[in-house]
């Protein structure tokens, strides 16, 4: 373990989006001691996002980016969290992320992450980008997966679209966002 | 012609398919979708322009909302 968190220390991971992907992804990779995450969202936590992402009942209202690294910081001092309130577009994407080893796409609409994996194709065609995409509703665990093509990692069933018989639910979207985290430890290690 | 789709070797009868041909004939109807042949990234207005011949590689992915 020591050796695992050793190498993970040199590590910087970006994630865009400090939702119910980012949140929970971003706590599984402090938890693990990975050295630097470069974290970026515009949204304030509101009382419904509770239901799937990793913020509490007294951050409501709170800028989610900061919110988010003050609870990491409760968790870990080994992590180092750079906050951005920003609203990502291909400009931010590029200049905040291209230190990074691996980028998480951690948006909650479908036009931003094509604008994230068509930036990244295009400016970063050599950098892991994990993606979520398919995690609305609940059950049919056997659907959620992962796959690679390139530079690009899919996680998810890749189907299940949010809507209002179908919302986003903290089971279904914390294994998606902690199988992106794994994903990036295993960019990072090796298939171990 | 043969082609590698999503890493997986594919045939068909033409010789060649536009982008939204072959979307058709495999019937993805997803809207949202990053497309690359040869690791080369198609944009949307070009899906009619660019064809897929023998031997390329291509991978389709389509996004869904929810984060």
């Amino acid at each position: 373990m020591n050796n695992i968190k050793n190498e993970l220390k040199k590590y910087t991971v970006g994630i865009a989006g400090c939702g119910g992907l980012g949140s929970n992804c971003a706590m599984a990779l402090a938890r693990v001691g990975i050295g630097k995450l470069i974290i970026a969202d515009f949204d304030t936590i509101d009382l419904s996002n509770l239901n799937r992402q990793y913020f509490f009942l007294d951050q409501v209202g709170q800028k989610k980016c900061f919110a988010l690294k003050e609870n990491i910081s409760k968790i870990t001092r080994n992590t180092v969290v750079e906050a951005y309130d920003i609203k990502l577009s291909p400009t931010e994407i590029i200049d905040l992320f291209h230190d990074c080893d691996v980028i998480v796409e951690a948006f909650d609409r479908k036009e931003m992450k094509q604008m994230i994996v068509e930036t990244v194709i295009t400016a970063f065609p050599k950098k892991p980008l994990v993606v979520g995409s398919g995690l609305a509703g609940w059950g049919h665990n056997n659907s959620i997966r992962a796959r690679k093509v390139d530079n690009l990692y899919i996680c998810g069933d890749e189907s299940r679209e949010t809507s209002d018989d179908l919302p986003p639910l903290a089971p279904r979207v914390g294994i998606v966002a902690n199988m992106q985290a794994n994903t990036v430890l295993e960019i990072l290690l090796g298939e171990g | 012609m043969n082609i590698i789709l999503n890493n997986r070797p594919e045939s068909f009868k033409a010789d060649k398919l536009t982008v939204n041909e072959l979307l058709k004939v495999k019937n993805f109807t997803f809207r949202m979708l990053v497309i690359k042949i040869n690791g080369n990234l198609i944009k949307k207005t070009e899906y009619d322009t660019s064809t897929i011949s023998d031997g390329d590689k291509v991978m389709v992915m389509h996004l869904v909302s929810g984060g």
